[in-house]
């Protein structure tokens, strides 16, 4: 009986131990970007490809308005309502005393410098492929932006979903070991590739999600449900979006699409900054999204 | 007596129900909104077309395009929008409630898509080269709105 008790406290321990390790929030090694210089002008394209801006500016800004990273707007899921943070470069309400190894924690592996996980809101599952060198250049750019003091707004989760700890887990199982396409053949489709995966993080919404919240990547960009619960977000592969790679590249550029209609909700704050970034970069999208099986 | 009745009952409910059909469909006015947006889309395409290098580049082609969609910036909205004809309580729309929750601005944007429209006027016909930034500009107009006012599609 005895031997049973300490047979069974050793498997509970180990259960505990386990767990604790797979629920752990682990942070970059503090050393990383030691010999990485960011350059600032670069990380502006890294930013606007990343897509920064459309989540955290105010949720009424316009134009120079949006470089304001204040936080404020609210995103309605099946899980809750997120409320983005200020991660401006103020000290205090924003992210203003992080080091870039802590940045790099917080973007690529959604560790928090207080070793928290952060909800996958923040799309770090795509993120994870952004490469050392942007995300240098990206905390370069980010100390150029204006700091602002707004105080940040709680999420607004039902519970188990709060359980900030069990989203160690979640990474288990979604945090992607590579590329969703192994095998670009192409420099220009493996810059597409990077584009669409990595920093502008497609996938997030033309992805389908399991029921825990994760992207299904046997599915890949096959469209999905709108999160705020209303219409569906339309499938990017050749197989439903017949739309020639010219005017994939144009509909980034203008909004238009092949009839003129013109995008609308998300897309428009996607599409203003695909605008921005060279004409190459769009043509790399279009080139990776015909590359698609 | 009962077959009377019945009658009355059916011949009331049809009348009733025909009433309604006319006060709450608003199908003119859907049809009448949404053509001009057709014909807007149609315009840009000549436009666009001509933008994009997929059709030759005709001046005069392009300034009738540019001069269609002036005028359809033109058109009184307000007759086109009335209360009552949104997605939530119609059919056949997109048209959010914001639009007349927050009429200012819906009218405030659809001035600007007739600022984009004199602008692509005043230049269509100047040559392929000022059709890309112009078109960017209607395309803002155009994004800016249906950002706002226009419910996703299904």
């Amino acid at each position: 009986m005895k031997r049973l008790i300490i047979t069974g406290a050793l498997v509970l321990t180990a259960v505990a131990a386990a767990g604790f390790v797979l629920t752990r929030a682990a942070p970059l090694d503090a050393d990383r970007f030691d010999s990485i210089d960011g350059d600032a002008s670069r990380g502006e394209t890294v930013f606007i490809a990343s897509g920064c801006a459309s989540c955290h500016a105010a949720p009424d800004a316009e134009g120079d308005g949006k470089r304001v990273l204040a936080g404020g707007q609210r995103f309605d899921t099946d899980f809750g309502t997120f409320a983005a943070p200020n991660i401006s470069p103020d000290r205090e309400a924003g992210i203003g005393d992080w080091t870039v190894t802590e940045f790099a924690s917080a973007v690529t592996r959604g560790v928090s410098p207080e070793g928290r996980h952060y909800f996958p809101a923040f799309p770090y599952t795509s993120y994870v492929h952004m490469t050392d060198q942007d995300v240098a250049d990206l905390w370069a750019f980010w100390q150029t932006l204006p700091a602002d003091a707004t105080a940040n707004a709680a999420h607004e989760l039902a519970f188990p979903f709060n359980i900030r700890r069990a989203i160690g887990l979640w990474k288990q199982i979604y945090m992607p070991d590579g590329f969703v396409l192994s095998q670009p053949e192409t420099p220009e489709v493996e810059r597409g590739r990077y584009l669409v995966e990595a920093l502008a993080h497609c996938g997030e919404c033309h992805t389908a999600r399991s029921a825990l919240g994760g992207m299904q990547r046997s599915s890949w960009l096959e469209g999905a449900a709108n999160p705020s619960g209303r219409g569906k977000i339309p499938s990017l592969v050749p197989d439903d979006l017949d739309w020639s790679a010219k005017d994939i590249a144009y509909y980034l550029e203008s909004g238009f699409t092949p009839e003129y209609d013109s995008a609308g909700g998300h897309m428009v704050a996607v599409i203003e900054n695909f605008a921005q970034l060279p004409k190459s970069d769009r043509q790399a999208v279009a080139a990776y999204l015909k590359a698609l099986p | 007596m009962k077959i009377f009745i019945t009658s009355a009952v059916a011949a009331a409910t049809l009348f009733t129900g025909s009433l309604a059909y006319a006060q709450d469909d608003f199908s003119g006015q859907l049809k009448a909104r949404q053509g001009q947006f057709r014909i807007m889309a149609i315009n840009l395409g000549i436009l666009g077309d001509m933008a994009k290098g997929e059709t030759e580049y005709n001046a005069e082609a392009a300034q009738a395009a540019a001069d269609t969609l002036v005028a359809v910036s033109m058109i009184q909205q307000a007759p086109m929008w009335p209360e009552g004809s949104d997605e939530m309580s119609i059919d056949g729309t997109r048209a959010q409630t914001t639009i007349w929750e927050q009429t200012d601005d819906f009218q405030s944007k659809w001035a600007d898509f007739g600022s984009a429209a004199e602008a692509m006027q005043a230049s269509a016909a100047s040559g392929q080269d000022a059709l890309g930034p112009l078109m960017g500009q209607v395309g803002g107009a155009c994004k800016a709105c249906h950002d706002d006012h226009r419910a996703p599609a299904d």
